[in-house]
């Protein structure tokens, strides 16, 4: 299970939290210390995996940006290492060729499509189409509330088809 | 630059970036967090727009990692909004901003059931998503049902159903009661059909939880799981959209993989054969390819292939039930073992860093399968030059393989690689490092000296990194092993003279940092170990008590307040071993007691004021401070320290499952049993110091927990708490030196008749009214028993007030067992009733017990014990006492067992054969075969039968593979008479066993063979916390396990000799 993800810049500026296990504020605050400690001093010829207090931190470094999961000790390194891939895909996908910038400025967007990859620290969709699909209905139903237009499950059941 | 959509919130995200600094940063948050509060206090101005820029605000702040107070009702609020915008905002920010015990939380369960059974789809997700997040216990109780409808509900559509699916295994993580397995399994199995991939995806995560608590329920997914996984990886039948870099969906193939792993074994011939022929498609047909993702991904599957065939075929060696057409392909399959190694060995050394940490990980959890070992160590070389890798994860994962493959034969080279890489290695390892290296040394050490250089060698090199424990269970070591004290007090006065510690010792002194820390617990054990064996090398040159006092005393100085205590008990025992008595060294000692009498430090005050008073005690000295007495064996604390590392996973893994039940199989009837660290306290040759733990006890009374350094406890009012186990190991070494307080004041009290205020106080903090049969007893009844059975002395019960050890001698068919019943504490126990509830083949006769037992004193019992004919029952002892309001009674088996009346013999070729063909069939030879045996090596079979005494009779057997032993049982009704025993053992299969027993006499034949048959199947211990006054079951208790133990007509027949 994926316990936390983060998205922490080069300089170890947090640009995205999600926490699938409960962590005070306060621990929140302390893993991400701490991570950024260990995960932005390593060198670029090392493997992607971090033993953390018994559990493993899967990173990838995306131009300025580190992209970090922290799961079990036994669970799947790999597979973990191309979700995050498969996120990083999918943001690029949408914003057009993502970069650090895009995601500060629409972090909530950054959340949405989080939300429709991963649900309780698993992976609930590996189709990058359908990810997309379902972004662009959710964008959809927000645009057209806001103009007021015509009834609103008529425009999902479009959209989401 | 691409904005938020919202401009005030884009403009509050460049202002908090164009912030120089940390300080101007929370100013502006500050400055955000105070209007966005006036905003909401009027909250009827704010239109919806507002509010969800609001709160996105606030979340944005709070990722940033400042506390954010308030607002958290209107971001709940917004989830009962009627449109879509509004709620998509509450739910996600919630989601977020809360975490699943938060009180508001609650307030949102009715909105958000609502949500998931109403109708309206986008609801359902937003809602579900916000559930799968982060619900908690209550949510899993309210909305469990709602979410599993909605996962089979033919009208909901994908999106919906694999977002139930996940909510539900949240739900399930936080309590698994909701999901009730009757009805469910079917359903389950009915998902795994499913064609939609993200349904499917979602359905697996939520197996892999369900089976890892309960695979049973869930058999009929199995077929299911295998089917899904030829789908993708053979058949390749899949949306195209599903297919990652041209691989179908690694992540489905890995999630079914991984609850294939649960399932302890698959029977179906054919479904195990499918699966096997999947696996080995993708063993083989795994590339390297150059581009990154599709090689990870492809090895994502090749890894989760090759744990689950290390799953599969690890429990071949332990042997559960498989049909004889499974066996038939085990054949292949270990063939495949072999491929799978072969791949690891060439994954280590490859250059993409990824790969070589996960070869090394994956070697590591191979290392389960009995038989790959020593494929593994051929790699030896290659995993050493890992230990020395760039990158710090690759470097743990070597230390943990070479740690996990160690062995007798490899142990020494290990070791000093490691030792050697301690100098270098970064600070982050360095006890990890230390740590595995004392547990090697300890278990594999090839001779004890080189134990000795090692340990001493890893506490120089390591330093400050070494943890105490180290050098506790040096100290352990040295006690409990005399050939080694001499050898030990020449390193410890070694490393004391040495130049290096004057060095340091010199720059300390002018002041100048660092001061080396390495030097207080090389300090501290070379004064240790010098106090308490130093005399042993007092014909050697130097080494006059004299001579050892001057070395260490020269250090005093410069040494560390927590290491003056210990060198005090050093000096006193120096003291003590001068005879003739020294009286210019004596007043040398005594200068220092005086001067330490006004210490400010507690715990050297005490030590001083009480040694100066003893060493004027003269010969009552020499009792007190005698030697320390051995160590009853138990776990290292070392290895217990490694073990504890326990996370809080989301679920248990696997391997770790396989892991215990390998563990459990392969308990070893040896004295090392585990036995959870609660040490024996009181030992039998202490007779004379009947109070060494008199305030201890009644901590231990108090707590429950292990008793602790009476010392300690008093001086140091420290709650009890993990450290009480590391407390406990050093209550051995310590227990004359550490508590002189306890030791020492009772010895005021019976030399002097003064008034003790230590104990008094102690006593005064009895619980008075402990409700009845509330005594626990202190470590594990069973093994104690268990470990009689093997030695004639140690402690066969204890509880916070008595200790019932023994001491038997065996002849014959004669035993005298000494009972000493010793009262820890300061008031007397009455009604002491012992009552022997003796087997029908045993005549036993107890001596007088005294009704009364008197604070702290010991009484013995004798026992007189003779066997009249061969038999495996075992006698009882009815033991009952009252200790205040509380009466007390416990049955304890007795270790006179049918073992103890054998008298091992060495036979000869000659004496033998005769021997063997002249007792030919039953039932005077039987012969068994027996299954569900410990996996043991041979030589731990070997050490397990001399422990019995059953000699073992090398050689006599010309197949290595077997084993014969001799011996000689006595009873009264058959005098003395000959045993042979022969062992046949598969090395192919360690669990299954041949053994023919032969002697003169048809009962002794039968009961012999059922004695050792019980030594040898696992013996399942006895739960660790007994409930109070449950005694061991009398007689019957140690299990025999017939049907694991059917005899194979087949063999019968065979005869081989």
């Amino acid at each position: 299970m994926i316990h936390f993800v983060l998205l922490i810049s080069r300089q170890g500026k947090v640009r995205l939290t999600k926490w699938y296990s409960p962590y005070s504020q306060k621990e929140r605050n302390k893993v991400i210390r701490e991570l950024s400690g260990v995960i932005l001093t390593r060198g670029p010829k090392l493997c992607n995996f971090v033993e953390w207090r018994g559990y493993k931190v899967v990173y990838k470094r995306y131009a300025s940006l580190y992209f970090c999961m922290c799961i079990d000790q036994d669970d799947n390194e790999l597979e973990v290492l191309e979700i995050i891939h498969h996120y990083v895909e999918i943001l690029d996908r949408y914003f057009g060729s993502v970069c650090e910038l895009d995601l500060i400025f629409n972090f909530h967007k950054a959340y949405y499509i989080l939300d429709e990859l991963l649900i309780a620290g698993e992976l609930q969709e590996s189709s990058k189409k359908t990810v997309a699909r379902l972004i662009a209905a959710q964008d959809a139903l927000v645009e057209t509330a806001k103009e007021q237009a015509s009834s609103i499950s008529n425009i999902i059941a479009q959209a989401t088809k | 630059m691409a904005l938020s959509g919202m401009r005030g919130l884009s403009v509050f995200i460049s202002d908090v970036r164009n912030c120089q600094n940390k300080e101007q940063e929370r100013l502006r948050v500050d400055k955000e967090l105070g209007n966005v509060r006036t905003r909401f206090k009027n909250e009827k101005g704010l239109t919806p727009y507002e509010k969800k820029k609001y709160v996105w605000k606030m979340l944005y702040i709070y990722m940033l990692g400042y506390d954010v107070d308030f607002g958290h009702m209107e971001a709940v609020s917004l989830i009962s909004a009627p449109k879509y915008p509004e709620k998509q905002v509450g739910y996600i920010v919630t989601s977020c901003l809360l975490n699943e015990n938060h009180d508001f939380l609650r307030l949102a369960i009715n909105t958000v059931r609502n949500d998931i059974i109403g109708r309206n789809e986008t609801f359902q997700c937003l809602a579900l998503t916000m559930v799968g997040n982060i619900g908690g216990r209550e949510f899993a109780e309210s909305l469990a049902p709602d979410v599993q409808k909605l996962i089979i509900s033919s009208s909901c559509r994908p999106l919906v159903r694999k977002k139930a699916a996940l909510c539900l295994l949240r739900l399930y993580r936080k309590n698994p009661d909701v999901v009730n397995v009757d009805g469910w399994a079917d359903r389950m199995a009915q998902l795994l059909d499913e064609r939609d991939l993200g349904v499917l995806t979602s359905s697996m995560s939520l197996l892999v939880a369900l089976v890892a608590n309960n695979h049973e329920a869930y058999w009929s997914c199995l077929p299911k799981c295998v089917k899904t996984l030829e789908r993708l990886a053979r058949n390749q039948d899949i949306p195209q959209e599903y297919t990652y870099y041209g691989i179908p969906s690694p992540w489905l193939q890995v999630k079914t993989m991984r609850a294939l792993q649960y399932f302890p074994t698959i029977e179906d011939p054919n479904t195990r054969r499918s699966l096997f022929e999947v696996l080995q498609r993708i063993l083989m047909g795994t590339d390297v390819v150059k581009n990154v993702n599709k090689n990870n991904a492809s090895h994502a599957v090749l890894f989760e292939a090759l744990a689950l065939v290390n799953m599969l075929l690890c429990l071949v060696g332990i042997g559960t039930g498989l049909s004889p057409q499974t066996v038939m392909h085990l054949d292949a399959e270990k063939e495949m073992m072999s491929q799978c190694v072969a791949l690891l060995g060439k994954f280590i050394a490859v250059r993409e860093p990824n790969i070589r940490y996960l070869g090394l990980e994956n070697m590591t959890r191979m290392l389960m399968v009995t038989d790959v070992q020593d494929i593994i160590k051929r790699h030896q070389a290659q995993i050493i030059t890992s230990l020395k890798d760039p990158d710090i994860s690759i470097r743990r994962r070597a230390l943990d393989l070479l740690y996990g493959m160690c062995d007798v034969s490899n142990a020494k080279d290990i070791v000093e690689e490691i030792l050697q890489y301690l100098s270098t290695a970064e600070f982050a390892m360095r006890e990890e490092l230390s740590l595995k290296a004392a547990i090697l040394a300890e278990k594999f050490a090839p001779d004890l000296s080189w134990y000795v250089d090692v340990i001493l060698q890893l506490i120089d090199k390591a330093g400050d990194f070494v943890s105490d424990d180290i050098w506790f269970r040096v100290v352990q070591f040295v006690t409990n092993n005399e050939d080694l004290q001499p050898y030990a007090a020449v390193k410890a006065k070694e490393y004391l003279d040495k130049p290096a510690i004057h060095e340091t010792m010199v720059k300390f002194q002018n002041g100048l940092p660092p001061f080396s820390f390495n030097i207080p617990a090389m300090f501290k054990v070379s004064a240790y170990i010098l106090g308490e064996f130093g005399h042993l090398l007092s014909r050697r040159p130097g080494c006059s008590p004299k001579e050892l006092f001057s070395i260490i005393h020269d250090k005093l100085p410069t040494v560390s307040t927590s290491t003056i205590p210990i060198l005090l008990s050093t000096y006193a025992k120096i003291l003590m071993h001068s005879q003739p008595p020294d009286p210019e060294l004596q007043n040398q000692i005594w200068a220092i007691f005086s001067k330490y009498e006004s210490c400010i430090d507690v715990e050297i005050q005490q030590r001083a004021a009480e040694y100066f008073a003893l060493s004027r005690k003269g010969a009552a000295l020499m009792d007190i401070l005698a030697e320390m007495p051995k160590f009853p064996e138990r776990q290292s604390s070392l290895i217990k320290k490694a073990e504890d590392t326990e996370v809080d996973t989301a679920e248990q893994s696997a391997i770790k499952l396989r892991a215990q039940q390998q563990v459990s199989n392969a308990l070893v009837v040896t004295d090392q049993r585990p036995a959870n660290g609660t040490p024996l306290v009181g030992q039998l040759s202490l007779v004379k110091v009947p109070s060494m733990n008199n305030n201890t006890d009644v901590n231990s009374a108090d707590r429950g927990l292990s008793p602790e350094n009476g010392a300690l406890t008093t001086v140091d009012p420290q709650p009890p708490s993990a450290d009480a186990d590391l407390l406990g190991d050093l209550l051995g070494p310590l227990a004359i030196e550490g508590p002189p307080t306890s030791a020492v004041q009772s010895q005021h009290n019976i030399v002097s008749g003064l008034e003790s205020d230590g104990v008094v106080e102690a006593a005064a903090i009895v619980p008075v009214d402990e409700p009845q049969n509330s005594v626990q007893p202190i470590g594990n009844t069973a093994e104690r028993f268990n470990a009689l059975c093997l030695k004639d002395s140690g402690v066969l019960y204890e509880n916070p007030h008595i200790q019932i050890g023994i001491k038997a001698e065996w002849r014959l068919h004669h035993g005298r067992l000494v009972l000493f019943l010793g009262n820890k504490n300061t008031t007397p126990l009455v009604s002491v009733q012992a009552i022997i509830l003796p087997p029908a083949h045993l005549k036993m006769e107890l001596s007088l017990v005294p009704e009364i037992i008197p604070p702290r004193a010991q009484v013995q019992c004798p026992l007189e014990v003779v066997n009249l004919h061969p038999s495996r029952d075992v006698a009882v002892l009815d033991f009952s006492y009252k200790f205040g309001n509380n009466a007390v009674n416990v049955k304890l088996r007795l270790p006179a067992v049918l073992s103890k009346f054998l008298q091992p013999i060495s036979v000869s070729v000659e004496e033998f054969f005769p021997q063997w063909r002249l007792l030919s069939g039953p039932p005077l030879k039987l012969q068994e075969v027996v299954r569900g045996v410990k996996p043991l090596p041979l030589m731990e079979v070997a050490n397990l039968l001399n422990s019995f005494r059953l000699n073992v009779c090398p050689g006599l057997d010309p197949n290595p593979n077997n084993l014969v032993a001799s011996t000689t049982f006595s009873s009264e009704s058959t005098q003395a008479l000959l045993c042979l025993i022969r062992i046949e053992t598969d090395p192919a299969d360690r669990t299954q066993l041949r053994m023919t027993i032969a002697s003169g006499d048809p009962t002794l034949t039968f009961e012999l063979k059922e004695f050792i048959k019980e030594q040898l199947v696992s013996i399942p211990t006895a739960p660790r916390p007994q409930p109070p006054q449950v005694p061991p079951a009398p007689p019957v208790a140690q299990p025999t396990s017939s049907a694991a133990a059917l005899s194979d007509p087949g063999a019968l027949l065979a005869g081989l000799l």
